[in-house]
């Protein structure tokens, strides 16, 4: 006799339209670190990683950038970072100091498989970074991703809408 | 307490005259446990009986007076010496002398004001409580017994939606509405949350229930936050243009009505919070109080269920128009 029907009552919405429904999401942002090489002879070797970036976010100015980048460089972006912005920033994979040492078994930092962790924690560290909009705002993660190559001598500033 | 373990001691109960009619209500003590206690209203009578039995039967009773007041205080956690007694009746039942038999007193206090809903917070207390204390020499012997009182509120004349667009320039723009800024304890909020602009990756949306505690004034204030619900809402990334629909049924919680300024001595106000959640677990958030309140048991005798939650429906399309005759159409 009593009924009871499900209290199902909805705020009206407007119907989505179409495009915004089935077209590309504007949050697209891809980051890859791949392609690690090792440049230099003896001691004063290094090993830079390929970054390619992909994106429709407007505040990027190239919606594809590809440069090279090495461990230091990851470095000195974290620190800007952490000065000039509020965001609590990653950590990056570890400086493996021990791995630097004389008479090791292996090829120390040029280790194979030290490079690919490295590599994935670098990659993580960028995906984490690029995404967060505090971050987006300062010229050094523009400078980083997409500039030729890094330049420590400028002036740390605030991007605007690109 | 009773130290001395010898003379005559006696055990005090207190009975209400409408112990049989008068409804329960549960309530939460200090320590977490839950108990049920008669339930009363501003203005009601309180009235009953205080049964005094003697232990010894063959002992006389000296006493200096017995009387039973009716008390309601708030107590601070963190100032307990001090006494906030906002009501407070005394009525003597026997003057100094001595009880030779078990007897039982009758008492009224008519009419109490009972201006304050009784409340067991995390820093403060307000209670009310009835306490029958027989006077002696070295000792006291004294019972309490503590009741509960709901404050009741009538239907808010002025019901306004909250309805908002907040967000992050240029990263994430929406647009939220909850029908109501006052809702009572069993109803339901209902509400939408709209995307205008979603340049950040999100995993999912939940809606949180904040209560928050505010005690004390000046140098001695404490905020105790405390989250009653947490209810997700959206799982997935949403796009431009898409609405969320929120229905969350607030009888589940344990909520109180919102309590402002209690006497100058605390508050209990309640917040939607609106989290976003996304890929790499950064939360954005937008939170917003709103007032509960108590309602009386209404019984609706003009309208059937069916068509009093019918005639709440904000969305009118003309199936639910055929509904709402179709329901009309079977009343009848």
């Amino acid at each position: 006799m009593a009924d009871t029907i499900a209290d199902t009552r909805r705020l009206f919405s407007k119907p989505q339209n179409l495009n915004d429904a089935y077209g590309p999401p504007s949050n697209f942002l891809e980051i890859d670190v791949s392609n690690p090489e090792t440049v230099g002879v003896g001691r004063t070797r290094f090993t830079t990683y390929d970054i390619r970036l992909k994106t429709n976010l407007p505040i990027f100015k190239l919606k594809e950038s590809r440069v090279r980048r090495r461990y230091s460089d990851f470095q000195w972006l974290r620190g800007e970072l952490e000065r000039d912005s509020k965001v609590v920033v990653p950590p990056l994979p570890g400086k493996a100091l021990f791995r630097q040492l004389p008479f090791r078994g292996d090829d120390g930092i040029f280790d194979d498989s030290f490079i690919e962790e490295r590599r994935a924690g670098l990659e993580q560290f960028l995906n984490k970074v690029a995404g967060h909009p505090l971050a987006q705002n300062e010229r050094c993660l523009h400078m980083f991703l997409q500039d030729e190559s890094v330049d420590k001598t400028y002036t740390p500033s605030k991007i605007r809408q690109a | 307490m009773s130290f001395f373990s010898f003379g005559q001691s006696a055990q005090i109960d207190i009975v209400l005259n409408d112990a049989e009619t008068r409804k329960k209500a549960e309530h939460k003590t200090e320590d977490g446990k839950v108990d049920q206690y008669f339930l009363f209203y501003d203005g009601d009578t309180v009235s009953g009986k205080v049964n005094i039995t003697l232990k010894n039967p063959a002992k006389r009773l000296e006493h200096q007076g017995i009387r039973i007041e009716f008390i309601g205080k708030i107590e601070l956690y963190y100032d307990r010496g001090n006494n906030y007694e906002f009501v407070s009746l005394v009525k003597d039942l026997a003057q100094p002398g001595e009880l030779t038999q078990s007897r039982t007193f009758d008492f009224e206090f008519t009419n109490v004001e009972k201006p304050y809903e009784a409340y067991t917070g995390q820093n403060v207390k307000l209670r009310y409580f009835l306490r029958v204390t027989v006077s002696r020499r070295l000792n006291d012997i004294s019972k309490e017994m503590d009741i509960v009182v709901h404050t009741l509120s009538m239907y808010p004349e002025l019901n306004s939606s909250i309805k908002m667009e907040v967000g992050i320039e240029d990263c994430l723009h929406i647009e939220f509405e909850y029908n109501k800024s006052k809702y009572h304890l069993k109803d339901v909020i209902v509400g939408k949350i709209y995307f205008l602009l979603v340049r950040i990756k999100i995993r999912h949306m939940e809606i949180n229930i904040i209560k928050r505690e505010m005690t004390g004034t000046g140098t001695n204030v404490y905020h105790e936050n405390d989250t009653i619900a947490k209810y997700e809402i959206m799982d997935g990334a949403p796009v431009r243009g898409e609405s969320i629909p929120i229905r969350l049924f607030l009888a589940g919680y344990e909520i109180t009505p919102t309590m402002r300024g209690i006497n100058k001595k605390y508050s209990v106000r309640y917040y939607l919070n609106l989290v976003l959640i996304d890929e790499e677990e950064r939360r954005y958030f937008k939170q917003q109080e709103i007032t509960l309140w108590r309602r009386g048991d209404v019984v609706r005798k003009s309208m059937s269920h069916q068509a009093a939650i019918a005639s709440q429906r904000f969305e009118s399309s003309s199936s639910d128009e055929k509904a709402l005759a179709h329901a009309q159409a079977k009343e009848q």
